[in-house]
């Protein structure tokens, strides 16, 4: 871990989660007085002056009308907005008289685009009308339209507590539920791997599209009459926070493993069907390893706990992407589930009216037949503990952008995928088990 | 430049104020962040997930929906790429139609494809039937594919916005990004699209050589590309790029030396894989 260096001078902190608070206040001073100016290329320094002489050396820089310079802040630390014809001319002058400074804001229009962006999200984020489902959302964001969900439609959506994450974040879980008691239920799992956004982001979309088309969407209104729906939209909030902070292409959950500098575990490897079989790994460096156990994984143990206390869950489908798959167990071994034809039928159906809205075509079949052998997944453990129909979905695309898919396809996605959910759903309440 | 502005330009000093906030990371907390990657571990993962599969190859009539078709079909896409792609032709593998899977004697495996192929730009189609063939053996060597029945979609004509941009940059513009491309949103500055094509289609001579039957290519992201200067006629870069292997689910990473002009297509002069990231995040963080 490298040191931070010493300074001459005030100490100050800098860990970059402050500064990036103080440089967005600072931009949202700003923000009124120069939101109609265009600050591209415009950098901010941070001057510190070690003495009186450099300080007036400093002041000397106001006079020169050319540079356009900008003080926000005349005593030390002295902070200067550089329009980008300045620039070189200041760091040489700062530099020749030896006088310390550090580039604050590399980008100024950058700092204060990303202040709108956030300031907008925020804003609009009042209620689930004005949310923005065409865009991705932070962690808390998502937790935040949870909430406003149930507070919009209190005798429809609450909200659940099955456990923590292993850093301590909350796993909730939506329940849709018109009444009744222990209602047979259909479970939806979105975000079990952190990179995978458009999966919940789409988990977004399906929670607004239930409330919205109870009462007007015929098929759907006859399910949520009799069955409750689940939705756990961040199986992976850890995994999903740090794809934001740190590294957009992080898979697993946060788990420090023990005699290991590697972190994570793949939650879809954790589970306890097939478990430490072929298709996943035992070394805590890969991106498929499968843990210390089956279920060693709070993700994984909360759910497991809930399906099982629950009792009555009658489909268990968990969404990914990509790839453009509708897919059913097993994926731990060749052995064909015993209900493979009616999953087949079904999986056939629901990617038919999955391609009646765009077009987007996907592949259906066993996991271990259409994609590749994988052990420990959730839902094999799933069917194997009864829940017949069990489904992974693959979203869009077929690797073109692959992770990062643009924002702009998370509404298409979602609204595609949510016709072959009902497929899922609608079958699942006529053929009771 | 004014004579107020000619404040003395001395040769520039070293910044002596090294508190670069822009690239500190965030709170590297107490995980062991050392910078040394362990090159024995750099393949492991895959090859696990290799030696998984080998028990479940095909041989004989595939069906084209399953992963074995649907992984050599890949290879093709790769192939085609460093073939014939350029910043405004770019392939992908729209559908496989059959398959088949025979073993060479003591050689390797071939599949025969009947597939579809998109040019994604032009947003065309057109059935090919290809020819891949995987050996066997110790020393990993790459893949060779044959290609028939699809000139046309081959033969698209891209080459004009292929000339404006070659000569924009061969004697105007120059390169250089400082997001990646795509960005954690999935967006892409449309003037730097076609480098995030050319960037897929160096990469894809990556992709061709390391594919196997137990490997899926895609590019992730374009971590960064450069154009160099050059003294001949190509033009020159240099990119980082970050790709996926669908199979062990690796984010390997790749950087390149590449030339490119219109007349030439892609040319790899350099590859070198960057060792595998655990902890030295930095490298990836999202923007």
């Amino acid at each position: 871990m490298q040191p931070l260096k010493k300074m001459s001078g005030p100490r100050v902190c800098l860990s970059y989660s402050i500064i990036m608070k103080k440089l967005v206040a600072f931009a949202a001073l700003l923000v009124v007085v120069l939101s109609k100016g265009d600050f591209h290329g415009h950098q901010v320094f941070r001057i510190v002056p070690k003495d009186d002489a450099q300080l007036a050396l400093v002041r000397v820089l106001e006079d020169i009308l050319d540079l356009e310079l900008d003080f926000w802040r005349w005593v030390t630390p002295v902070d200067v907005r550089v329009p980008s014809h300045s620039l070189q001319v200041v760091k040489s002058y700062l530099e020749n008289h030896r006088i310390k400074y550090f580039t604050m804001i590399k980008d100024l229009q950058a700092l204060l685009d990303e202040e709108q962006r956030q300031m907008k999200s925020v804003a609009s984020a009042g209620n689930s009308d004005s949310f923005d489902y065409t865009n991705y959302h932070t962690l808390s964001e998502i937790y935040s339209f949870q909430d406003m969900l149930v507070a919009e439609n209190p005798k429809l959506v609450s909200k659940m507590v099955i456990g923590q994450s292993y850093e301590g974040r909350l796993l909730n879980v939506l329940k849709f539920s018109t009444g009744g008691s222990n209602r047979p239920a259909i479970w939806i799992d979105t975000g079990i791997h952190a990179r995978e956004w458009v999966s919940p982001a789409s988990g977004i979309v399906f929670a607004k599209k239930i409330v919205t088309e109870y009462g007007t969407d015929s098929a759907l209104t006859e399910i949520l009459n009799k069955m409750d729906i689940f939705l756990e939209m961040v199986v992976n909030p850890d995994g999903y926070h740090f794809t934001h902070t740190d590294n957009r292409m992080w898979r697993k959950n946060r788990k420090q493993n023990r005699d290991s500098r590697c972190v994570g575990v793949d939650l879809n490897r954790n589970w306890n069907a097939g478990f430490g079989g072929h298709g996943s790994s035992n070394n805590p460096c890969s991106e498929i390893y499968r843990g210390t156990r089956a279920h060693s994984e709070p993700e994984v143990k909360s759910i497991v706990n809930f399906v099982k206390s629950h009792g009555n869950i009658k489909a268990f489908i968990s969404i990914h992407s990509y790839s453009q798959m509708l897919l059913f167990p097993y994926g731990y071994t060749k052995k064909p589930a015993k209900d493979q034809d009616e999953l087949d039928q079904v999986a056939q159906k629901a990617i038919t009216d999955l391609a009646s809205l765009y077009g987007t075509s996907y592949r259906y079949g066993s996991i271990i037949t259409t994609i590749y052998q994988s052990s420990g997944g959730s839902i094999d453990w799933t069917y194997n503990q009864g829940i017949k129909y069990s489904y992974t979905f693959e979203l869009r695309d077929t690797g073109h952008f692959g992770f990062i898919l643009p924002a702009n396809q998370i509404v298409p996605t979602a609204n595609e995928t949510w016709l072959a959910l009902k497929v899922i759903m609608d079958h699942t309440f006529k053929n009771p088990y | 430049m004014g004579l107020r502005r000619a404040i003395v330009l001395v040769a520039l000093m070293e910044v002596t104020w090294s508190l670069n906030v822009t690239t500190v990371g965030p709170k590297t907390v107490s995980t062991d962040a050392s910078a040394h990657p362990e090159p024995a571990e750099e393949n492991t993962e895959q090859k696990e997930a290799a030696t998984a599969e080998e028990d479940v190859m095909a041989t004989g009539e595939l069906n084209p929906n399953h992963y074995p078709a649907q992984r050599a079909a890949k290879v093709v896409q790769h192939y085609l790429n460093t073939r014939y792609g350029s910043p405004y032709k770019l392939f992908g593998l729209k559908q496989v139609h059959s398959g088949n899977a025979e073993e060479v004697a003591d050689s390797g495996r071939k599949y025969q494809l009947e597939i579809s192929v998109h040019e994604i730009i032009s947003n065309t189609q057109e059935k090919c039937s290809a020819e891949v063939f995987f050996p066997s053996g110790a020393k990993q060597l790459s893949p060779q594919v044959q290609v028939s029945a699809c000139e046309e979609i081959l033969k698209l004509d891209a080459k004009s916005e292929d000339e404006a941009l070659y000569q924009q940059y061969k004697t105007n513009k120059t390169v250089r990004t400082e997001e990646r491309l795509p960005d954690s949103h999935g967006h892409i500055d449309p003037e730097m699209t076609p480098f995030w094509h050319l960037s897929i289609v160096a990469s894809s001579f990556i992709m061709l050589k390391e594919s196997t039957e137990n490997t899926l290519y895609n590019v992730a992201q374009v971590a960064n590309i450069t154009q160099l200067a050059t003294e001949n006629e190509q033009l020159k870069f240099d990119c980082h790029v970050l790709l996926h292997d669908m199979v062990s689910q690796e984010i390997p990473q790749w950087k390149l030396l590449f030339t490119w002009s219109p007349a030439e297509g892609v040319k790899v002069l350099h590859t070198e894989q960057l060792p595998h990231i655990h902890e030295r995040e930095k490298q990836a963080k999202p923007n």
